[in-house]
């Protein structure tokens, strides 16, 4: 007995597709990389350094939980740095310092960690930094006002702003080609929507996001929109300028598709979709915040657990 | 290994080996020294048992365990028995293991040539259990309890991708299978008996007399449950058998042996099965019951380190064995080696909650709902809310697993948990 080889023995099935959460999070940044580096030529380099910090100190925040929480460190798959690129890309290029760190930290921690950690969070980590951000230090959140010393030659007054406070009469300086090629004022990483587009057709057909999501929370803000325009044109706006403005495509494509907190069968991911997109488009023309992305996505977050109740009979269930 | 595929809005698509028409016989492999059988009863010293070590058996010889049980194995070889020892197997089975020291003349027993003239079930009950394929010996040994078994159904598919054993007596063994048919009608007096084969070989399956149906060549189409569902239009409910149902399957391979051991008046003793290599190239190979796998691996020149994965069964419901010693079995359809720079190990992250496995699960289950109980060790509510009983153990839904969570452990120790516990309450009550 003392020759015997040792083999490996383990329950089946011995075979694996391969796929794994760090490949999950590294395509989900390649794919978001086309509105990051627009967005980078846009804004120079204080755009760079938000974008550097925020993911620096979302990996320095998750290795300093994992530290003290005596937990196996988790860096390596990738999520805490995706967490950081897309809070980064929700903010504006004149973000000091402080709200980043701050923001990543938030994110982190009470999005993420106080839950358990990667797949626990009932939230997405990402709006949950941005919004108390946004409650806590609006200001910063004033695109107007954070970018008023950027001349890009265009409009530099921010859409939704625009649209909020003038009506359709406030948005004839932007065209839909301009808005799909990034010249509109806004967060670093949303402006772009041609490439944010782009990248959530690779995560789509790739697989690593769930197109049912995307397609219904798109949907829901272009039906909310249009009846909304069908019923006063000269207050509100087409539906076409609010799906390419604010955080509508970044939601879209990697906000609200966070697998911890969207749900995975069909009619589910339909109604929390569509039901995001209402909510956004609400809060946008009769609630007082000008873009209701976060709002509405984290609103959906909630309601997750009891939608995805919807589900399919099991083989052979009786009741 | 197939892996996942770049356009990852689609499903895997797992196709069951097909049989090549040009395919060569099997390759026949003698046992080198000794051969190994498993008696399916727990050994015990103080039981009586009728043979001893040193007895020299015949091949072909029967060799039941005590006078008050019914529990035999059929020796495959002539040669002296040299060691009886109990054995261990999975999920807490034990057996005897019979191990005989093979002499160089064969000798046939023809205790059973004797009884072949006239088929009858006690002749099945009391000499083919050890029948390769696999005779499920409860088809015969019905009581009032039992349900009434209506429809026998025949699997000429293969439970597990690489395998070609069933797909291969079809092909080969068509009028061994015509015997079988007709013998099980004539003893059993059910009618109603099917043969389920992948659509290429119907033919084939058309001449054995059972009524051919036609399974879809994409796994996990040829597990029972699913042959039920989409071929005989009945589903299964959760937590019932097929048996339950009043459906029985065989595998074409028990059919075949059954026919050749009436027709030939001799009881067959040589397995087919599947050598899956290390470079995932797979050979129909024919051996004895009980000739150990070392056997088997020399005679192909497949040399098994240390850390590498040996595996009786398919690469997705196998079980894996920590000894080259381990026998072939009635049962065993394939005999796989991974190298250890192909395992691919499970992990502790916890799940992500991506959907992967509710997309691919063919029963429908809340997986992800179901493996965060199961982690907790929340058996009862995991089976009461969350669809456990209605896994049908294809093992996709950990094949898929982004976190590469063990799913399918984590369902099999689940069930495994509350039969014991039902068990339990059973005999304390």
């Amino acid at each position: 007995m003392l020759n015997h080889k040792k083999l490996i023995v383990s329950h089946a099935p011995f075979w694996h597709n391969g796929s794994n959460i760090t490949v999950r999070s590294y395509h989900t940044m390649l794919a978001a990389m086309p509105a990051v580096v627009f967005g980078i030529f846009t804004y120079g380099m204080p755009a760079l350094g938000v974008l550097s910090l925020s993911i620096s100190f979302a990996i320095i925040w998750e290795f300093l939980i994992n530290k003290i929480t005596k937990r196996t460190v988790s860096i390596g798959d990738g999520n805490a740095a995706l967490i950081g690129l897309l809070l980064g890309m929700l903010l504006p290029a004149t973000s000091p310092w402080w709200l980043v760190i701050t923001g990543t930290l938030v994110a982190v921690l009470i999005g993420k960690h106080i839950y358990g950690g990667i797949g626990g969070n009932p939230f997405n980590p990402v709006l949950i930094g941005l919004a108390i951000l946004m409650v806590a230090w609006k200001d910063y959140f004033d695109f107007n006002q954070a970018l008023v010393n950027y001349d890009l030659g265009f409009a530099m007054v921010y859409p939704l702003a625009a649209a909020k406070h003038l009506g359709a009469s406030g948005i004839d300086a932007f065209s839909t080609m301009d808005l799909l090629l990034g010249q509109q004022s806004g967060a670093i990483g949303t402006t772009f929507g041609l490439g944010l587009i782009l990248g959530g057709i690779y995560l789509i057909i790739r697989g690593f996001i769930r197109w049912e999501i995307s397609v219904s929370f798109l949907v829901g803000v272009g039906v909310t929109a249009l009846l909304f325009n069908m019923s006063d044109p000269s207050r509100y706006v087409s539906p076409v300028f609010h799906l390419l403005t604010g955080y509508t495509l970044i939601g879209a494509f990697f906000l609200a598709t966070e697998d911890s907190s969207s749900p995975v069968n069909f009619i589910p991911m339909l109604i929390y979709g569509a039901g995001a997109g209402i909510m956004t488009v609400l809060i946008r023309n009769i609630g007082s915040y000008v873009d209701g992305v976060v709002f509405a996505i984290l609103l959906m977050n909630l309601i997750n657990p009891l939608c995805d109740k919807i589900r399919p009979k099991a083989l052979g269930k009786v009741v | 290994m197939i892996k996942r595929s770049f356009i990852g809005l689609t499903k895997p698509l797992l196709k069951y080996d097909a049989m090549d028409v040009k395919t060569p016989a099997p390759l026949v492999i003698q046992p080198s020294k000794k051969v190994t059988l498993f008696l399916d009863k727990a050994f015990n010293f103080k039981d009586t048992i009728l043979f001893k070590i040193g007895d020299t058996v015949k091949t072909g010889q029967k060799l039941s365990y005590s006078e008050d049980s019914d529990a035999y194995v059929i020796s495959t070889v002539t040669g002296t028995i040299s060691s009886i020892t109990p054995f261990d197997a999975d999920y807490g089975k034990t057996y005897t293991a019979i191990t005989i020291d093979v002499s160089e003349n064969e000798e046939i027993d023809d205790q059973f040539s004797t009884l072949a003239k006239e088929p009858t079930i006690d002749t099945l009950k009391g000499c083919l259990a050890f029948i390769p394929g696999n005779l499920p010996i409860g088809l015969f040994s019905s009581t009032d309890a039992s349900p009434s078994i209506e429809t026998i159904v025949i699997s000429g598919v293969d439970r597990d991708l690489f395998i070609t054993t069933n797909q291969n007596t079809v092909m080969v063994d068509g009028k061994a299978i015509k015997q079988g048919v007709q013998i099980l009608k004539q003893i059993t007096g059910i009618d109603n008996i099917v043969i389920v084969s992948p659509d290429y070989l119907m033919q084939d399956a058309g001449i054995t007399g059972a009524e051919v149906r036609v399974v879809d060549p994409e796994y996990p189409a040829s597990l029972p449950h699913l042959i039920m569902r989409d071929v005989l239009d009945q589903v299964v409910p959760a937590g019932k058998s097929c048996e339950d149902m009043g459906v029985f399957f065989i595998s074409a391979e028990a059919v075949a042996s059954i026919g050749k051991a009436f027709s030939e008046g001799q009881i067959p003793f040589y397995k087919h099965f599947n050598l899956i290599k290390k470079d995932g190239s797979s050979i129909l190979i024919s051996a004895r019951i009980g000739t150990p796998i070392h056997d088997i691996l020399n005679a192909f020149d497949v040399t098994l380190n240390d850390k590498d994965r040996l595996i009786i069964g398919g690469p997705m419901t196998g079980i894996a064995v920590f000894s080259d010693d381990y026998p072939v079995q009635p049962d065993t359809d394939a005999i796989m080696v991974q190298d250890r720079d192909n395992i691919p190990l499970v992990s502790d992250y916890p799940c992500i909650n991506c959907g992967e496995c509710i997309r691919i699960c063919p029963a429908n289950i809340p997986i992800n709902l179901l493996v965060r109980f199961l982690e907790a060790g929340q058996y009862e509510e995991a089976a009461d809310q969350y669809d456990l009983y209605s896994c049908i153990e294809c093992g996709l839904c950990s094949f898929v697993c982004v976190s590469k969570m063990p799913v399918f452990h984590y369902i099999k120790l689940a069930k495994y948990e509350l039969g014991r516990i039902s068990n339990a309450e059973a005999t304390n009550a």
